[in-house]
């Protein structure tokens, strides 16, 4: 039987050769946070690490992976929800819809792995995830928080004046 | 393989059903005296002073969840640290009643066609409580007060807590009277609180429709005949009846082909495998280009329903010392919601003892026309079905008024009595089976006189109707009238903002054979860009400042104008724009109304020697009238920018041979991180009031945009998307 090492757990799974590795986290594992957008690797709501890089899940066949091959999935990017990002994500009120986010949040997770304080240019060329409520401003700026960058007005993109 | 531990927060229904259980719903009245008193219909107060708000309203992402909450508590005067929210179920609603009113969530409506009768519930509510407590202590209720869920009667200094009384509150008669406080009292409301269902979508544990698992599950992938109209002829079931996981392939209402199977992933490659024989119908040879001729006649065409007629546009014109005329145009497009549709259906035959029951899981804007979609399919009366509204990964007007992939769930499980089945559409499915942003052109003409102003103008749009599409009956005497969006003379929801003496804005109904639907911002979205441009168009061809001209223009209408010059003012219009990274940057502006709303933006861009654009910074400001969460609004405005930017840099469907030829995200592309600008948003409530938020703003980003590009560039983009029209070799 087939295994993947999936959040520090060996798991054994049953699934036809083809499968993508976002299938077989989906319906073997039963770890749905992963999602599903477009199944061509387009839109990354199904972003997740393998041995720490990001992946897209839905166009990479499970059987690909070695057992060895360390896979973290959202629900393993912390025990609590307490990875930096994720709580730069509910400080600054990230998700709307949040279908897109788990991959969002892996997405950034494996860039600040990289590159603790990246630039504005390296949040662009990393975050190239769809997000059609469209979040990114605010993705953005929790990126940025939980790199512990101070966060200007400019760099935050979001800039509110209320009259009344 | 574990089914989901769904908290029982913000998904009735669900725990039950998940646990084997027959669905009971929420308890009623009458069944609430133990652990849960039910108030009335949006409040339950438990003992340990918890508080459940019931939201009727759907939640996708824009907030209306937290908003609506924030009302009722308003009111209430609970503790918000202690609010959760549930759903009740449209079957729930029928049987009570509609005692929480209308389901539907489109239109921007949320807030502002329910905030009375919410807040009404968490007043009736609160005077319910304290009347229980000065029932006990045997003092007037007026003496009683209330702050965070806790009640005092400070002549005698007693206290309780909402959960003590909660029990006898929900024994007494509803009060009569219930006041509301004045918005500038408002201490919840009106605040910039954070979203109540955030920490599940940064960890994965919010379950989407797609997400959902029942016990012994099983799933389904469809295909439905690419072009619209056709239908199945045959295909070759034993083929894949073969493969492993397979369980049933069947016709699905003549036109589709569903495969079921153990896991999607067998169901849908055992579908791409299938080779299908369509009858491809009437419309196998339908194109766009094809299209766009009938759309060209239309600009012309005589018999053309009037929607805002004062003066005599055509006399002005003929007597014009000028007329300056353009036509415009506006595609296709689809809504593409990050999750695609799906449903989960259950069909329970009928036993001796019990009638048949159908019930349905699934992300939808509109649990009730859910409800009608489920009966209708289901061949039974809407008392024996339910609907479970499940979180929703996007809607923006795919999922509210029209619910065919509820039906098919609904066919394809009642091929498979006591089976669950989830039916999820592919990303591929999803883009050739949408409900499309209507597609219409423009021809605008107007009549200047000697000194250059405007006298009169002419806007006939010519082009595809949605309630045609989805309520003909609504059509009356051959008009639409949700074609005029934002060029209404007057009323409260979408009217035009500039005073024109002789004006005639008229339709020419010109329908596709594509299915329209309602997509976020719906007709505001081209009419803005139809006007907007066109007023720049007007203010170049006169040599009049952009803004000036509008406010002249603008007589009469004060609030109109307020936004246009708060936008104005905070981006610096009549001083050049700073240049970025050696590049000039030049300004445009857009304002309408929608949706109850009054919005401008001004949009900064700069345009590369080759033709690149950069899209660097949109002011937007939004007059709603009461404003409920800032922040939520300010959130929608950020996120409007996303969804009508990517409509106007890149969103376009067409037909050819009669089906839509974009598959997927790499055909249809959307905005992503790199291109987004920097937002500001001003939030100015006026009062008086209650407009909405989640769409008016989609509509001013694109004209701004394009008003900037033609200020760079001299170019006027006239056709829509822009794609690379502004590309040099």
């Amino acid at each position: 039987m087939p295994r993947l090492n999936v959040n520090g757990k060996s798991l054994d799974y049953e699934a036809d050769a083809d499968t993508p590795l976002l299938w077989v986290l989906r319906e073997q594992l039963g770890l749905t946070g992963t999602k599903y957008g477009c199944g061509i690797a387009q839109c990354g709501a199904c972003t997740v690490h393998v041995d720490g890089a990001p992946v897209r899940a839905c166009a990479l066949p499970a059987a690909a992976v070695q057992p060895t091959q360390k896979i973290t999935t959202i629900e393993g990017l912390s025990a609590d929800g307490s990875h930096p990002l994720q709580k730069a994500w509910v400080a600054l009120d990230v998700p709307q819809c949040g279908y897109c986010q788990s991959g969002m949040i892996m997405a950034a997770a494996a860039l600040l792995a990289d590159k603790p304080k990246p630039s504005d240019a390296d949040i662009d060329a990393a975050i190239t995830n769809i997000c059609r409520c469209g979040t990114y401003n605010r993705v953005r700026a929790a990126i940025r928080q939980a790199s512990g960058q101070a966060p200007r007005s400019a760099a935050l993109d979001i800039v509110h004046v209320v009259r009344s | 393989m574990d089914t989901f531990e769904l908290s029982r927060r913000g998904f009735i229904g669900s725990a039950a059903a998940l646990s084997g259980g027959f669905m009971l719903g929420f308890p009623t009245r009458a069944a609430a005296q133990g652990a849960a008193p039910e108030i009335n219909a949006w409040v339950v107060v438990q003992p340990d002073e918890r508080v459940i708000i019931r939201i009727a309203r759907s939640e996708m992402g824009q907030g209306t969840l937290t908003g609506l909450a924030q009302l009722v508590a308003e009111e209430l005067g609970c503790d918000w640290a202690r609010v959760s929210t549930e759903y009740p179920t449209p079957g729930q609603n029928l049987a009570r009643n509609r005692v929480w009113g209308n389901f539907s969530t489109g239109g921007s409506r949320g807030i502002r066609e329910s905030h009375d009768y919410v807040r009404k519930g968490g007043a009736a509510a609160r005077m319910m409580l304290v009347q229980a407590a000065a029932d006990a202590w045997k003092v007037p209720a007026a003496e009683c007060r209330v702050a965070a869920g806790v009640i005092t009667h400070p002549a005698s200094g007693r206290r309780t807590g909402y959960g003590q009384v909660a029990a006898a509150a929900a024994k007494l008669a509803p009060p009569a009277e219930v006041p509301l406080k004045d918005p500038k009292d408002w201490t919840l409301a009106g605040k910039r609180l954070a979203r109540l269902d955030t920490v599940d979508k940064t960890t994965g544990a919010q379950v989407y429709g797609a997400d959902l698992k029942l016990p012994g599950m099983l799933n389904a992938a469809i295909r439905k005949c690419p072009v619209f109209g056709g239908k199945v002829r045959g295909y070759d079931a034993a083929a894949v009846l073969k493969r492993p996981g397979v369980k049933k392939v069947l016709t699905v209402d003549g036109n589709a082909v569903a495969v079921v199977a153990d896991t999607w992933w067998r169901a849908k490659t055992a579908l791409d495998a299938l080779a299908i024989d369509w009858d491809l119908g009437e419309h196998a040879t339908a194109s766009s280009t094809a299209f766009a001729q009938v759309l060209k006649a239309g600009l012309d065409a005589d018999g053309a329903a009037p929607g805002n007629r004062h003066g005599d546009a055509k006399a002005a014109l003929a007597g014009a010392a000028r007329v300056v005329s353009a036509v415009y145009g506006y595609p296709h497009q689809n809504h593409a919601t990050m999750e695609t549709m799906n449903a989960t259906a259950k069909w329970t035959a009928a036993t001796a003892g019990t009638a048949a029951r159908c019930e349905v899981w699934t992300p939808t804007q509109n649990g009730e026309a859910a409800l009608a979609a489920t009966a209708a399919a289901a061949g039974l009366p809407p008392s024996q079905c339910e609907v479970y509204k499940i979180h929703l990964g996007g809607g923006f007007g795919r999922r509210g008024a029209v619910h065919d992939w509820v039906r098919q769930a609904v066919l394809i499980a009642k091929e498979l009595p006591g089976t669950p089945v989830k039916l999820l559409w592919s990303r591929e499915e999803d883009m050739a089976q949408g409900a499309y942003h209507p597609v219409t052109m423009c021809k605008l003409q107007a009549a200047l006189d000697a000194n250059g102003d405007v006298q009169g103008l002419h806007m006939r749009i010519s082009g595809q109707s949605i309630v045609a599409g989805i309520f003909p009956q609504n059509i009356r005497d051959g008009r639409d009238p949700v074609v005029f969006q934002g060029l209404n003379d007057g009323g409260g929801e979408a009217m035009i903002g500039y005073a024109i003496p002789n004006l005639l804005i008229d339709h020419a109904m010109r329908n596709p054979h594509v299915p329209p639907g309602f997509w976020r911002g719906v007709n505001l979205n081209q009419n803005a860009i139809y006007l907007e441009c066109f007023i720049d168009e007007i203010a170049h061809a006169t040599r009049q400042d952009p803004l000036l001209l509008r406010r002249k223009l603008m007589t009469g209408f004060p609030k109109h104008r307020a936004v246009l010059d708060a936008v104005a003012e905070r981006a610096g219009w009549g001083r050049p724009a700073p240049d970025v990274a050696g590049q000039k940057v030049f300004r445009g502006l857009a304002q309408t109304h929608g949706f109850g709303s009054y919005v401008a933006a001004c949009a900064e861009v700069s345009v590369s020697p080759r033709g690149e654009l950069t899209v660097h910074r949109i002011v937007a400001a939004t007059d709603c009238g009461h404003a409920v969460n800032p922040q939520q609004i300010e959130a929608q405005i950020e996120g409007s920018f996303v969804y009508g930017l990517s409509a106007a840099l890149y969103g376009e469907c067409t037909v050819k041979d009669g089906a839509i030829e974009q598959k997927n995200f790499d055909g249809y592309p959307v905005m992503r991180m790199d291109r987004m600008p920097k937002v500001e948003s001003i939030v100015m409530p006026s009062g008086g009031f209650w407009g909405g938020v989640g769409e008016p703003t989609i509509a001013v980003a694109a004209p701004a945009v394009l008003n900037a590009i033609f200020a760079a560039t001299g170019k006027r983009i006239r056709e829509l998307p822009l794609k690379n029209q502004l590309q040099r070799a």
